[in-house]
């Protein structure tokens, strides 16, 4: 098989995978694979870019995801007038005394000389600075919190179109990684990882305690939806008509709808990212990466700026990953930070991009949609195979109900098998990246 | 001075017993990770993980032992189980290491291979636990609850607040003592142990004196695998064994053993009780104190609460950033990353 046909061959096989869901199963089912598999493969290509084009370790792919997805609900929710008008004005005053002392201590760190005085004054405005904010914040949050705090207590969001919070979300990833990238991206690539890990903890931690913003752990449901929904079809003569004629029962026909209007918006924007990253990798701007990528020393001595590049590829890749998370929660149609785990929101995706293949924007892709695959039909696989096993224990036993309970997470073995076999006997990918000469 | 007394009790019980605890829980983790890093050269994600597997084999003996009547009242059962789920740990990390991390050591493949290497066994280890024993909540702590009663203690001296310590927290503090002090005596007087010290400080000219580097690496691993179930077991008996906080248990020891500076034993120790100290100090509400400390007048209203205890994982992370950025080295000039 030649190398040109390998890609073509494997997305056929996928293919043909998500078909036999479609026979086997059914379409529904086969099409919300398909709709989180392109989410999968968008994130996979923001983590591609990161990895694969650069080689930036970053292990906090939920962080970017789960800030991608409470800009959706801060751009489609409505705003809640009591709350603002309950705290607005102290939350205004809250931000207001963080930029002072952001810049107080910013002016401070360029005005004194470096040495003792200077930490000592950093301190200082630093303390200064949380108390002044705590003044201002803690009424706020009691006071937002306290308005009908079973259907809101938070500050609501802009009330806009959520097709608006994709972009938003996107946006809102790269500020936060240009401010993970100062601090962190001087760091070789264990200490990165760490790092990132760590940043997304503390991101989680944020959303799931400050309830003023996104509700927390109480989560915020029924998110406006970019397409229409089942009952209203089902309601509509024309498309009760029109089902008809394709002989489908309006009920399925209708969820089928609703789906593919999904999967098509999803496919436009993991087009236009994969066309952008596909330029971008073959540009002299992407050759300069994949230049720092394989000797950052030898990159450097010709001029190039590896620290500004890591910067620019780093906050890309958030964006990308914040775009995806933004779509997830839309999709979902609610936001529930309690969801977002390390090993479902950052390590699969690095499944992905592994077996996938690291610094092809194909590879990403392919390994998105496989390594989604799998990771929803391996937990059937594993009940199956749990049964199987356990079929000569006598139907009763508490053992077999305790193995048959545990068989769902027999897809963490299965994608902790596939990574060690990917890394050992295909470690450059099922989609290699081509050795350009 | 009675106020005084009262607050220095009460400061005792809420950080200064429970930051020892936690901290040797984290010093005992860290210096696994530093000994596997110091050896192997690379950060194992696998190893919280690694606890947990352990830990859950203490739990499992744990539980048939009970139900044998088998126990050694007052202490705990766990401590038993203790050497089964250590062997059972010791095992897996051997497997690991003949099946997957072999073949990239002999290949001498770069650090971030072996890290991501380590992401796939830490996937497996959490499915296998997942698997066996469940993602949720498991009790195993049994014999007697407290050293030291909150009652007996009032009563004993007159004071307004008790004290109170958990036998959880005494035995974490004695096992953490007696195990570093072996560890070290190991690595200082040992034949093996010095092997190791020196495969750590220089490879080639290691193996040019005759170290057996398949010995050193299988010893690491032992060694690793103990401290991580020792460490797992005392976590849980503490406070309790969920799968999901010993893999987030992660990052705080990597904390540690970086602050500590990696690579470095002594390190990883000092690295634990800061982290937890850091943690405890910065998220324990100090009014109670302050109250009995200041006049009736400067009385603080609010809780006088520096992070609510829901960023404790911020507290890791911000003294991970800044030691990386002030002194990558740690505090004992270990190796950088």
């Amino acid at each position: 098989m030649t190398s040109s046909m390998r890609g073509p061959i494997c997305f056929a096989i996928m293919a043909v995978l998500l078909a036999i869901v479609g026979f086997g199963q059914s379409w529904s089912v086969a099409l919300s694979i398909l709709n989180l598999c392109l989410i999968s493969s968008i994130m996979a290509l923001g983590l591609n870019m990161q990895w694969g084009y650069a080689g930036l370790f970053n292990v906090g792919v939920m962080g970017f995801a789960a800030l991608g997805g409470v800009a959706a609900v801060l751009v489609s929710m409505p705003p809640i007038q009591e709350a603002w008008a309950a705290g607005g004005w102290d939350m205004l005053w809250t931000l207001a005394m963080l930029v002072v002392t952001v810049l107080a201590v910013l002016s401070v760190r360029r005005l004194v000389p470096s040495g003792g005085l200077r930490i000592a004054l950093t301190l200082l405005v630093l303390l200064c600075g949380y108390g002044l904010i705590r003044v201002f914040f803690d009424p706020a949050v009691d006071a937002i919190e306290a308005v009908n705090p079973a259907k809101t207590g938070y500050l609501g969001g802009l009330g806009l179109p959520i097709l608006l919070a994709w972009p938003v979300g996107g946006l809102v990833a790269a500020g936060a990684a240009w401010l993970i990238a100062k601090i962190a991206l001087g760091l070789r690539a264990d200490y990165l990882a760490i790092a990132t890990l760590g940043i997304a903890e503390i991101i989680l931690a944020i959303l799931k305690n400050e309830d003023w913003l996104a509700r927390g752990v109480k989560n915020v449901s029924g998110l406006d939806r970019p397409v229409p929904y089942e009952v209203e079809l089902q309601a509509s003569a024309q498309f009760e008509s029109w089902a008809h004629a394709i002989g489908m029962e309006t009920l399925e026909a209708s969820t089928i709808l609703v789906k593919l209007c999904y999967a098509g918006l999803f496919l436009a924007v993991l087009v236009v990212i994969m066309v952008l990253a596909q330029k971008a990798l073959h540009s002299p701007w992407g050759r300069m990466m994949r230049a720092i990528r394989d000797n950052e020393v030898s990159a450097e001595a010709m001029g190039k700026n590896v620290t500004r590049r890591h910067l620019e590829i780093f906050v890309i890749g958030a964006a990308v990953m914040g775009i995806a998370g933004a779509m997830l929660t839309t999709l979902d149609g609610q936001f529930t930070p309690g969801t977002y785990q390390p090993l479902r929101f950052t390590f699969l995706i690095w499944v992905m991009v592994i077996v996938g293949g690291s610094g092809n924007n194909w590879g990403a892709v392919l390994g998105g949609f496989f390594i989604w695959f799998i990771w929803i039909e391996a937990e059937p696989a594993g009940l199956w195979l749990m049964d199987f096993l356990t079929s000569g224990l006598s139907p009763e036993s508490a053992l077999r109900a305790h193995l048959l309970q545990g068989a769902a997470y027999m897809r963490l073995c299965v994608m902790g098998l596939i990574l060690l076999l990917a890394l050992r006997f295909s470690p450059r990918g099922l989609i290699p990246d081509p050795v350009r000469r | 001075m009675e106020g005084i007394l009262n607050a220095v009790v009460l400061f005792s019980n809420f950080v200064l017993i429970p930051g020892m605890a936690y901290g040797s829980q984290l010093a005992l983790g860290a210096l696994g990770v530093t000994l596997i890093y110091s050896i192997l050269r690379f950060a194992n994600f696998a190893h919280g993980d690694l606890m947990a597997f352990g830990t859950m084999f203490v739990i499992l003996i744990t539980w048939w032992l009970q139900s044998i009547g088998v126990g050694i009242d007052p202490l705990p059962t766990a401590l038993l189980a203790l050497p089964f789920g250590m062997a059972a740990a010791i095992a897996i990390s051997l497997l690991s290491d003949r099946f997957v991390y072999r073949f990239y050591r002999r290949n001498k493949s770069p650090a971030v291979i072996f890290v991501i290497v380590s992401i796939g066994v830490m996937f497996l280890m959490n499915g296998l636990v997942r698997v066996i024993i469940g993602p949720n909540d498991q009790e195993f702590g049994d014999g007697a609850r407290f050293l030291i009663k909150v009652r007996e203690f009032k009563e004993a001296t007159g004071l307004n607040e008790g004290l109170a310590l958990k036998l959880s927290q005494g035995l974490t503090i004695a096992v953490t003592f007696v195990v570093v002090i072996a560890l070290f005596w190991f690595l200082q007087k040992s034949r093996t142990g010095k092997a190791m010290r020196a495969y750590s400080d220089n490879e080639d000219l290691a193996l040019l004196s005759g170290v057996n580097p398949d010995k050193v690496v299988i010893v690491a691993w032992v060694i690793a695998g103990s401290l991580a179930t020792i460490a797992g077991t005392l976590y849980g008996l503490d406070k309790s064994f969920k799968p999901f906080t010993y893999f987030q248990l992660l990052l705080p020891i990597f904390a540690a053993a970086i602050v500590g500076g990696i690579g470095h034993p002594v390190g990883a120790v000092v690295g634990g009780y800061v982290v937890a100290f850091s943690e405890v100090t910065v998220t324990y509400a100090y009014k109670k104190f302050l109250i009995y400390l200041v006049p009736e007048s400067w009385e603080p209203e609010s809780l006088v609460q520096l992070l609510s205890t829901e960023y404790k994982f911020a507290v890791s992370f911000v003294i991970l950033v800044v030691v990386l950025l002030v002194r990558p080295t740690g505090i004992f000039k270990g190796k950088v990353l």
